[in-house]
């Protein structure tokens, strides 16, 4: 997963065929062609319909793309973002990315499928991600 | 009970390392308290009154003996306040009237939980790796996600049953703890699961109530018939300021498609349940808002799932048969079924002669699925504890007669008590005997001193007025076992605040504290049902009138016990009188003994 300086992050616009999207839209409805990055926002870290949204995006439309979350975003909800199909992070601007990685680090597997492995663990078609998860900046 | 694989035991070690990553960066100052509450609360970790509650899992209420003396341990080392953390608590509740907090306890809650009332944060790190050394933890015992799965006391032995429900359990425990999607929902969100024909989980009351039917031609059945095993889901539940009762979205659905229809009706949730207002945010809420378009989305959610998605959590007959192996019967020693018939007149030869073992077996012990054993509630509900409590030598007792009689097993009731579920018929007398020596083998098990009660004003901050004193008042006036035998079966609900965690709604007698202009007084409601064969149909109780001052509480129980002997017809429980009597009978009983001076009109 990217993470992102909350410097080195623009808005999306659409010469960079990037959106945004609020947290109350249906990302199905979307028109994806052409589109490299969906941006997913945080209002707080707490609400998490963005997770579903990019879940919805990642597993169910089969974006390729980017999607980055912004907004109130935490340390501590990075491992869940990337499962849900996140591929970059804004950072919150207090946030100290050197406790990033050992969360990522900390459980080789888990139980349920998610946007990035789509079967559970107890399914003999279960195939672990292609490349390993952690944080680059 | 289900065995831990390593990948089992090494997760929950895991997230043992990670709360502790979480509680020192906190500590440190790298975390603030807004963004740990959530972690913490994860993990089962409160503030509360006087100091952190600890809320553990015990998934469908099962506990090993082993995990009881881990239990019991913390209640002893750990449910220890400091002088000052306790002086102060002292002080403050000696101000309700409450003479002496107890300490060194563990707490069972209705929702097959255990809790701690005094361990200190910066020793919580501690708790969590040594209750992960038993594979216990706190797991989504807490926050807005989907909460610990609760079950039927007797699932696997009911004699009444259509399926074991604990295999999935087991399943949707596994689908559930750390599901990145719905970690932070708009509220908690809790699923029980029914095995049985008798609802013993309060189905109806929860987010999501599972009952596991038959499919017979097209006919969904709860007598045991063969046929397509599957799912009758109810969505929309609960308790708290607006009671409700769940919607049946689902007369059938095949058993291999619970989590990806799961799945649908939380990601439901998850999109348009409201986040503008706490108190509308549970499920129920959009439930009832949008009605049939809410099971709407759910189907076409569920449909994509299956059709774009490829339903991945389809349930494999490979991985139901792993996790049922782990809950197969334990082997037990002892006579075999041509003494039955011998073992039961010796049972009931001792019984004759000792009257208060006669109603050990008529109350607390319970038939069982194998002819040779018997389920045995032992009582945490006497005098001198609050109920549902355990002292720490109390669990080590616990998990001894578990072993020595119950192959190592017990389990968490929803009425808060302790289960044994695999007692040999022949051993009855021996158990009694022991239980009795050690304070357990009250016959009291669904009579009116086996009462519901939340922990309250002693200890919850949410709470507006104290349970437990209260709860030792009724109980202290109804000691007497004739007197409650006579009485007969009756479920009273004691909550401490609306947030309903005593089940108030759903008691055939229900009590809720309320505060007014910084008083405790407590509103009494009449005809609850958790759903249950002697309560009816669930449905929540109707308030008699303004609320009592805390004195007058007893006598209004006293009150409606009395109104129910005077009409009772022969045989007929409490909630039948009421339910053919009527309310006003009872209420206008109840409300002719407020004390004079107290007579407040709200």
């Amino acid at each position: 997963m990217k993470l992102l300086a909350a410097h080195a992050h623009s808005a999306p616009c659409e010469s960079q065929n990037s959106i945004q999207l609020s947290n109350d839209s249906d990302p199905r409805a979307l028109d994806l062609e052409k589109i490299e990055r969906v941006d997913l926002h945080f209002p707080k870290f707490s609400d998490g319909r963005a997770f579903s949204q990019a879940f919805l995006l990642r597993r169910r439309l089969g974006f390729k793309g980017e999607i980055r979350a912004t907004g109130d975003v935490l340390i501590d909800q990075l491992v869940q973002m990337q499962r849900s199909g996140f591929s970059a992070a804004v950072l919150r601007a207090d946030q100290n990315a050197k406790f990033a990685q050992r969360q990522f680090d900390r459980y080789p597997a888990f139980y349920q499928g998610d946007a990035v492995v789509a079967h559970p663990k107890f399914n003999p078609a279960r195939t672990p991600p292609s490349t390993n998860t952690g944080v680059s900046a | 009970m289900y065995q831990y694989t390593d990948f089992d035991r090494q997760f929950v070690r895991n997230r043992a390392a990670q709360y502790r990553d979480q509680l020192e960066r906190h500590l440190s100052g790298h975390l603030s308290d807004d963004e740990f509450r959530p972690l913490r609360l994860q993990n089962g970790w409160y503030l509360e009154r006087h100091a952190p509650m600890l809320r553990v899992a015990a998934p469908y209420g099962e506990l090993s003996s082993v995990q009881l003396r881990v239990l019991a341990r913390i209640a002893r080392e750990y449910d220890q306040p400091s002088a000052e953390v306790y002086q102060k608590a002292q002080t403050a509740q000696a101000n309700l009237g409450t003479a002496k907090l107890p300490t060194g306890y563990a707490h069972f809650s209705t929702r097959q939980n255990v809790q701690f009332n005094w361990i200190a944060l910066d020793k919580s790190a501690d708790v969590m790796d040594l209750l992960a050394s038993v594979n216990l933890h706190g797991i989504q015992t807490s926050g807005s996600c989907i909460r610990s799965i609760t079950s039927d006391e007797r699932a696997g032995i009911a004699v009444d049953e259509i399926a074991d429900p604990r295999p999935f359990c087991e399943i949707l425990r596994q689908w559930s703890a750390l599901h990145p999607e719905f970690a932070f929902l708009p509220r908690k969100f809790k699923i029980a699961v029914s095995g049985a024909r008798e609802d013993r989980t309060a189905a109806a009351w929860h987010d999501v109530g599972l009952r596991l039917v038959r499919d017979v031609d097209g006919v969904y059945s709860e007598d045991g018939s063969p046929g397509m095993l599957g799912f009758r889901v109810l969505v929309g539940g609960g308790m708290g300021r607006t009671p409700v009762i769940a919607t049946t979205i689902r007369d059938f659905l095949p058993w291999n498609q619970i989590l990806n229809y799961l799945e649908a009706i939380v990601r439901v949730y998850n999109r348009w349940g409201r986040r503008d207002n706490l108190h509308k945010a549970r499920i129920k809420i959009l439930v009832k808002a949008e009605g049939q378009r809410f099971t709407d989305e759910v189907e076409a959610e569920y449909a994509q799932i299956v059709e774009l998605d490829g339903a991945p959590h389809t349930i494999t007959q490979q991985e139901l048969d792993r996790v049922s192996a782990s809950f197969v019967p334990p082997a037990l020693g002892g006579k075999k079924s041509d003494s039955v018939l011998k073992v039961a007149s010796i049972l009931r030869a001792t019984a004759e002669n000792h009257v208060e073992f006669g109603r050990w077996l008529t109350q607390n012990v319970a038939p069982h699925k194998n002819p040779d054993l018997r389920a045995v509630t032992l009582s945490l509900k006497r005098l001198g504890h609050a109920p549902g409590d355990a002292t720490a030598s109390q669990l080590e007792t616990a998990a001894e007669l578990a072993d020595r009689f119950s192959a190592g097993e017990a389990r968490v009731t929803h009425d808060q008590n302790l289960l044994l579920p695999w007692v040999r018929c022949d051993q009855l007398s021996e158990l009694w005997r022991a239980a009795r020596n050690a304070s357990l083998a009250r016959s009291n098990i669904h009579l009116l001193s086996d009462m519901i009660a939340c922990p309250g004003g002693d200890f919850c901050s949410l709470a507006n007025a104290r349970s437990i004193p209260i709860a030792a008042a009724i109980a202290e006036r109804y000691q007497d076992m004739d007197e409650l035998h006579d009485l007969g079966e009756i479920d009273l609900h004691i909550s401490g605040c609306i947030n309903s965690c005593g089940h108030h709604h759903s008691g055939h007698v229900g009590i809720l504290g309320v505060d007014k202009d910084g008083q405790e007084w407590y509103q009494v409601s009449l005809g609850g049902s958790d759903g249950s064969t002697l309560s009816g149909a669930a449905i929540a109780g109707k308030v008699v009138g303004p609320s009592f001052e805390a004195a007058e509480v007893p006598d209004v129980i006293e009150a409606l016990l009395d109104t129910y002997r005077e009409e009772r017809r022969s045989g007929e429980t409490f909630i039948a009188t009421f339910r053919r009597v009527g309310m006003n009978v009872f209420a206008q009983a109840a409300n002719a003994v407020r004390h004079m001076a107290s007579t407040e009109f709200a």
